[in-house]
């Protein structure tokens, strides 16, 4: 009897303890916190076009020059695509735990061109479906990486005209409301 | 027998470890542990292990960080075209495993003198090609250039594009070689920021005047003097003493700007890591034998009481310095000009010596709560416009020349080593390509 009771006592702790799990890890999935990100940075993206750029710039108040060498001009600031990468390199002093940039299939700096297979994949995904993001992972030096691509859309005439008359632009008809590139956001996983 | 063997390694074991602490830890002469003579931007203050070592166990960051706390304000003013932040994205992973352009020290490497080239570059020059072999299918001009002319041919830098990049270029081309002679203007520093205003001193003005008449003499028509700065304005020390020799300390009072440009440049690097004073013995350029040992402070080129700057911008380093660039100054165009002002037939701020184009005047705007202060003051350190030497093109060659005959000039080394007589032998086609680019 004493023997049974004990077998059972046993049978039981190992039951119990085999139905303590390690208590799942709780924390935002890469795709909610890369859309996340990605909602602020479009948000300051076209408020810095449409109230800052297009407002004050040239086609409004004319008291700014946006201007790709900016710093060598007397009122000059940053282009919008200036304004977003010096944001990307800001944060990247920052922190390491996400990193962004902007890419086009067709840059006017060819480095801003894609490079893995996963932002050359995206690029293309996103111009050829309007309004679809993209989302992979890839694997870049040790770091496995959560990738997602968002369509960066002409939202002003002041991003259209400057890259249709770019002398470094491949492509010259741009229209409002056109992908022109993507906003890549990488997560480490 | 092989325990004597052993006591005697232990014993000469302890001795080593002895020698190495008390070197590490008590002696101020470190030179044993120097691995290397360090590059030529560096061997003054090789000695002074802890400027760049901050630290035992630091690695690459912690060497990083002193690189950037001395050049990173430099590098700044030069719109980097590559600062570290523009590598750090993973996309360039592949790229960085090549060339990790993330830390300094991956193409300027310290104490590797041997395998160290212009601009302390110890890569193989070659080294644009890794992310930027593919420019030949973009630009037809460029194809076939070989990929180690990139930066050696005065078209482009790895860090300071500010007088290359294609649309200054553009903006900047045609024009006389040489344009109106720009006027030097008055150097206003010390008087808009003058900082001790005048101290009086343990001994009064007219007592020290009246002991000195020579140097009364000296001062009078100085631009001190001019200010009405007295004795005690510069011989006063930090406990209001009479102080005989004055130091940094006191010119800092009011050149600020100054003093720190002197600080960070060839002749002040020494003190600022708090070693003795750089004498040109120190150094490997060609100076002239009686001037070997003299130590460099404030004094050496602005001699007291006098305070000229023709003197100081010119003679006081024709004083010292004995290479072929420096020796051809005065039957150099630059120099004839000056032989005009000092004979009167041009007026003073038409010269050019060593100081217009060294150490030029430059225009800082220093934001008060609510007025711009613009100061002129006087650029002390010579890396600012030293090398490369396409830096100088902006801020010093076009307030008198065109672009293209400035950067055809810096592209010459012959050109430089006569001091600029004559013109240059080859022309930099960069000017053309980026015309004939705007015009495709």
């Amino acid at each position: 009897m004493k023997k049974a009771v004990l077998t059972g006592a046993i049978a039981v702790s190992v039951f119990s303890l085999s139905a303590c799990k390690e208590p799942e890890a709780k924390g935002i999935a890469p795709k909610l916190y890369t859309d996340s990100l990605f909602a602020v940075m479009k948000a300051d993206r076209t408020n810095y076009t449409k109230l800052v750029v297009q407002r004050l710039g040239p086609n409004g108040a004319n008291v700014i020059k946006p201007d790709e060498h900016w710093q060598d001009l007397e009122n000059g600031t940053l282009l919008p695509a200036q304004m977003f990468r010096a944001g990307s390199e800001a944060v990247a002093e920052m922190t390491d735990e996400f990193t962004y940039s902007l890419q086009s299939l067709w840059p006017v700096n060819k480095q801003n061109g894609p490079k893995t297979e996963v932002e050359k994949a995206g690029l293309e995904f996103i111009a050829a479906n309007p309004g679809e993001n993209f989302y992979g992972e890839e694997k870049l030096g040790d770091v496995t990486y959560y990738t997602a691509v968002y369509p960066d859309v002409a939202v002003s005439e002041a991003c259209t005209k400057c890259h249709n008359a770019h002398k470094d632009s491949p492509k010259t008809d741009f229209k409002i409301g056109d992908v022109m590139g993507g906003v890549i956001i990488r997560v480490p996983l | 027998m092989k325990k004597l063997l052993w006591l005697f390694w232990l014993l000469l074991t302890l001795i080593l470890a002895g020698y190495f602490i008390y070197k590490m830890a008590v002696d101020s002469d470190k030179s044993t542990f120097l691995i290397g003579e360090a590059s030529h931007g560096h061997y003054q203050i090789e000695m002074a292990c802890t400027a760049c070592h901050t630290d035992a166990f630091g690695g690459k960051d912690m060497l990083q960080d002193a690189c950037m706390n001395c050049h990173g304000p430099e590098l700044k003013e030069a719109h980097d075209t590559h600062p570290k932040k523009k590598f750090t994205d993973p996309r360039n992973a592949d790229r960085l495993e090549i060339l990790d352009a993330r830390y300094c020290i991956t193409c300027h490497t310290e104490h590797q003198q041997e395998q160290t080239h212009a601009m302390g570059l110890t890569l193989p020059e070659d080294y644009c090609f890794h992310c930027h072999r593919d420019i030949g299918e973009d630009r037809e001009s460029h194809r076939d250039l070989p990929f180690d002319s990139c930066a050696s041919a005065g078209c482009h830098n790895f860090h300071d594009n500010r007088a290359l990049y294609d649309r200054f270029l553009t903006d900047n081309a045609g024009g006389l070689w040489l344009k109106e002679i720009a006027r030097i203007a008055p150097a206003n520093a010390a008087e808009k920021i003058a900082l001790h205003g005048n101290p009086e001193g343990s001994v009064a003005f007219s007592e020290a005047l009246g002991q000195h008449p020579d140097v009364a003499a000296e001062w009078l028509g100085s631009s001190h003097e001019q200010a009405g700065i007295t004795c005690g304005g510069c011989h006063t020390g930090r406990d209001q003493q009479w102080l005989d020799k004055p130091t940094l300390d006191q010119c800092q009072g009011c050149h600020d700007d100054e003093a720190e440009g002197y600080l960070s440049g060839r002749h002040g690097m020494r003190l600022k890591q708090g070693l003795s004073p750089m004498t040109p013995m120190l150094s490997d350029l060609p100076f002239k034998e009686s001037t070997l040992k003299v130590q460099h402070g404030c004094n050496s080129c602005h001699k007291a009481h006098v305070f000229d700057t023709q003197q100081a911008g010119m003679e006081a380093c024709l004083d010292c310095h004995n290479d072929q660039h420096s020796l051809a100054f005065e039957k150099s165009p630059h120099g004839r000009l000056l032989s005009k002002v000092i004979s009167g037939e041009i007026s003073a701020d038409s010269a050019v010596n060593c100081a217009t184009c060294h150490m030029p005047r430059q225009l800082i705007k220093k934001n008060g709560t609510e007025v711009v202060t613009e100061i002129v003051s006087v650029e002390h350190n010579q890396n600012m416009n030293l090398r490369p030497n396409e830096k100088m093109i902006r801020s010093v060659c076009m307030q008198c020349h065109n672009l293209e005959f400035s950067i055809d000039a810096l592209a010459d080394p012959e050109l430089i080593k006569n001091n600029f007589s004559g013109r240059p032998a080859k022309h930099i086609p960069s000017i053309d390509w980026a015309l004939r680019r705007l015009e495709d």
